[in-house]
């Protein structure tokens, strides 16, 4: 494995002071998690994403800081933060790559959070402890190969068989997947509507083959759940709720902690842009001294700053439990395309340098292609934005 | 054991310093402030006593509230408790005498501070503290074991390594070496969350004047402009660094 020697310079932009509206806490936790990321991220995750390899040696990393659960109680191995820390913890792992950012995601929001929200208290003591630390790694099936903006009209089923359940059908595009412990799936009984089960590695039946030769989240580890008469024990259904509500609650939380991510994968192409600029003589001048530039850099910030303040904003109306599925899809869909488009302008300031491994931008540019589909297209997004000012839904 | 280890609050060293009222006082606005650099390899070092031989870790910082968040973080790394006197550190010999109190008080058994730090470099607490206390003293110490009521430290010295056995109480000017900076330690989610129920006392300063202060600070000359020679140049080379550098 190849260890990048280059220092990780990165230095986050506050135009607005925006620190100030954080705890000493807040700061702390921020801190704790850039530092991670340069310790251990930014020397090793350019090899992996060239190689297409997801580096498992970083898990026991994100256990130790605290990235699976932050906000899931102590009492079940969480740290019992707010949600404005977690939302800082998912914007420094995504500012070094999306594809941990990810993995963070799926484990706290798509498969800690349902445990937590919809399973029964023996399932949260016999899971939470080991997801917290790392032991045990889940994944989160919606997803499948014919229903992906479309989850409702899912065909992976569940019977029940008197002392088990019959679990049939395939799950595609699954984070985690070819590494996951147990998988969190979702699927329709025989009145047609839907659970969580939670299906577990070694379950006879039950198979999860790698997809390969990804452009976006190489350093993610992306698969398929392929469910063949696979008896789960009736104790594995999560019974608290059901319906689509149930996986959406889950994608309210993961969209939340992506809006975040996406500012740190912006700073990241911004500040390295910065910096190339200053320093990059051409005509005699450095870039940075020409109004082109300048008007990409300061757009960026502008961007950046905007919304930095959104997900602020929104981070205080989920501490209160106000914010709604409406206000996180504006927030995820914003912010993402904000990201990939800073990472486009970016990756142009460096001219050629851009397309190299040498820096992070064209990385994160393609990792937010993936990000900008998964959690709810940008399309998506836009008609849930479009349906709840107008009343009129426009999916169908 | 009890253990207590000093904590200078000092701007990171990415800051960039400059000076308000008239070049007489540091001007902390936008400045990062972490955890001095000799005090966080002492401080990890003060974790490994604690973890395998059962000491007890309490951090002090003489300053105002704003570095209560640099104890906090020593307390999230794992300290179990914090004390803060509040007061502005005014010079050496003042922090000395704050800290000599926060000692005599508490009985600690070992006094970790740093060798100097890095924003004023005075070098002088530890010593002015051993010689109020009246406790034995090792500066620039790069490993420390315990035994007992007997320490082994082992010192820079030019050219080469001392190591000398003393008594405690004991009093030490750390540096790297008593860790590596690969052993340091970053909080994680939890420590910080427990940092939240663990004690951080505030008491008042002595009287203690302090015996020096600051009539100017100045920064180090702007770098001149850089001219390249090329290699195939050597003469121009020459020519330069004797008539217009004048070194030669
Ligand atoms: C790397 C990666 C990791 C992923 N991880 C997971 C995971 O862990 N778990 C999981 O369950 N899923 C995961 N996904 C799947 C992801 O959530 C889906 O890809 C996403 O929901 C879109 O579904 P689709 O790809 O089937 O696209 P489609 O739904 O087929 O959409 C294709 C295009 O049509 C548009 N479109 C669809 N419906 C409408 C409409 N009504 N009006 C207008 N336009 C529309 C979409 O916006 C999109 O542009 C992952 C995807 C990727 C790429
Ligand atoms: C001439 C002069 C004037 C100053 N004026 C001011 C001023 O006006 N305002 C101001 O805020 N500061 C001022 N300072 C800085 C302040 O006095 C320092 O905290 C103090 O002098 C110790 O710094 P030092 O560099 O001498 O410490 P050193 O002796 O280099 O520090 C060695 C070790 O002592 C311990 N230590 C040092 N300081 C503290 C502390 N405050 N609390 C706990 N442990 C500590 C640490 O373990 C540290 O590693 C001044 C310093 C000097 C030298």
């Amino acid at each position: 494995m190849q260890t990048s020697m280059k220092a990780d310079l990165f230095e986050a932009p506050d135009y607005y002071h925006l620190d100030d509206l954080l705890s000493d806490e807040h700061k702390l936790v921020r801190s704790a998690c850039r530092e991670w990321v340069k310790r251990e991220v930014s020397p090793v995750i350019e090899d992996f994403a060239q190689r297409a390899e997801f580096p498992e040696k970083l898990l026991g990393g994100l256990a130790e800081i605290g990235a699976f659960g932050p906000y899931i109680p102590e009492a079940y191995g969480g740290a019992g933060l707010d949600q404005i820390s977690y939302g800082l913890i998912m914007q420094e792992i995504e500012r070094g790559d999306s594809g941990i950012r990810s993995t963070a995601s799926v484990q706290s929001s798509l498969v800690m959070y349902p445990i937590w929200k919809y399973g029964t208290e023996a399932q949260k003591k016999k899971y939470l402890p080991g997801l917290a630390e790392g032991k045990l790694m889940g994944c989160f099936g919606l997803t499948e190969p014919d229903h992906g903006s479309n989850p409702g009209g899912m065909t992976t089923t569940f019977r029940d068989m008197g002392d088990h359940l019959l679990l049939n059908g395939a799950k595609m595009w699954i984070s985690n997947a070819p590494f996951a412990d147990l998988a969190i799936v979702w699927a329709k009984n025989e009145e047609g509507r839907v659970y969580g089960l939670i299906a577990e590695r070694g379950m006879e039946g039950f198979t999860t083959p790698e997809t390969h030769n990804k452009w976006s989240l190489r350093a993610s580890a992306t698969g398929e759940l392929i469910f063949d008469n696979v008896k789960v024990p009736k104790e594995n259904l999560l019974p608290e709720k059901s319906g689509l509500g149930a996986p959406l609650g889950c994608l309210d939380s993961a969209r939340y902690g992506i809006a975040w991510g996406a500012i740190g994968a912006a700073m990241d192409c911004y500040d390295t842009a910065l910096r190339y600029a200053r320093e990059r003589i051409q005509f005699g001048k450095p870039i940075a001294a020409t109004q082109l530039q300048q008007k990409k850099l300061a757009e960026m910030i502008t961007e950046i700053t905007k919304a930095q303040l959104l997900t602020w904003r929104l981070g205080v109306l989920r501490n209160e439990d106000r914010a709604t599925s409406a206000q996180i899809s504006m927030a995820k869909r914003n912010n993402v395309e904000m990201a990939l488009r800073i990472a486009r302008e970016a990756r142009q300031v460096l001219g050629a340098m851009g397309i190299t491994g040498e820096y992070s931008i064209m990385r994160h540019m393609m990792n937010l292609e993936s990000v900008i589909t998964y959690e709810g297209t940008h399309d998506i997004h836009l008609l849930i934005t479009g349906a709840d000012i107008t009343g009129f839904g426009a999916f169908k | 054991m009890k253990i207590l280890v000093c904590i200078s609050h000092v701007p990171d060293t990415t800051s960039k310093i400059n000076f308000a009222d008239s070049d007489t006082r540091f001007d902390t606005n936008g400045v990062q402030f972490v955890i001095n650099p000799n005090d966080e390899f002492g401080l990890t070092r003060a974790m490994w006593f604690k973890e395998k031989q059962g000491a007890s870790v309490t951090v002090v910082n003489v300053g105002g509230p704003e570095t209560e968040p640099t104890l906090r973080k020593a307390l999230a790394i794992g300290a179990d408790e914090a004390i803060r006197v509040n007061a502005q550190p005014e010079d050496g010999f003042f922090v000395a005498s704050q800290l000599a109190k926060v000692v005599e008080d508490g009985g600690y058994d070992l006094v970790i501070a740093g060798r100097e730090s890095i924003d004023y470099n005075g070098g002088m607490v530890p010593g002015m503290l051993a010689s109020l206390t009246g406790a034995n003293f090792i500066n620039t110490c790069i490993g420390l074991e315990i035994e007992g009521s007997e320490a082994t430290a082992t010192r820079e010295i030019d050219g080469g390594k001392e190591t000398v056995k003393c008594a405690l109480p004991l009093i030490i000017g750390g540096q790297k070496g008593l860790v590596e900076e690969s052993d340091l330690r970053i909080p994680n989610m939890r420590g910080i969350m427990m940092a939240r129920q663990k004690k951080l006392t505030v008491t008042e300063a002595a009287e203690a004047p302090g015996r020096t202060s600051v009539v100017k600070f100045e920064k180090p000359a702007p770098k001149g402009e850089v001219k390249l020679v090329s290699p195939d140049k050597l003469d121009e080379l020459i020519d330069l660094l004797h008539n217009e550098a004048k070194v030669i």
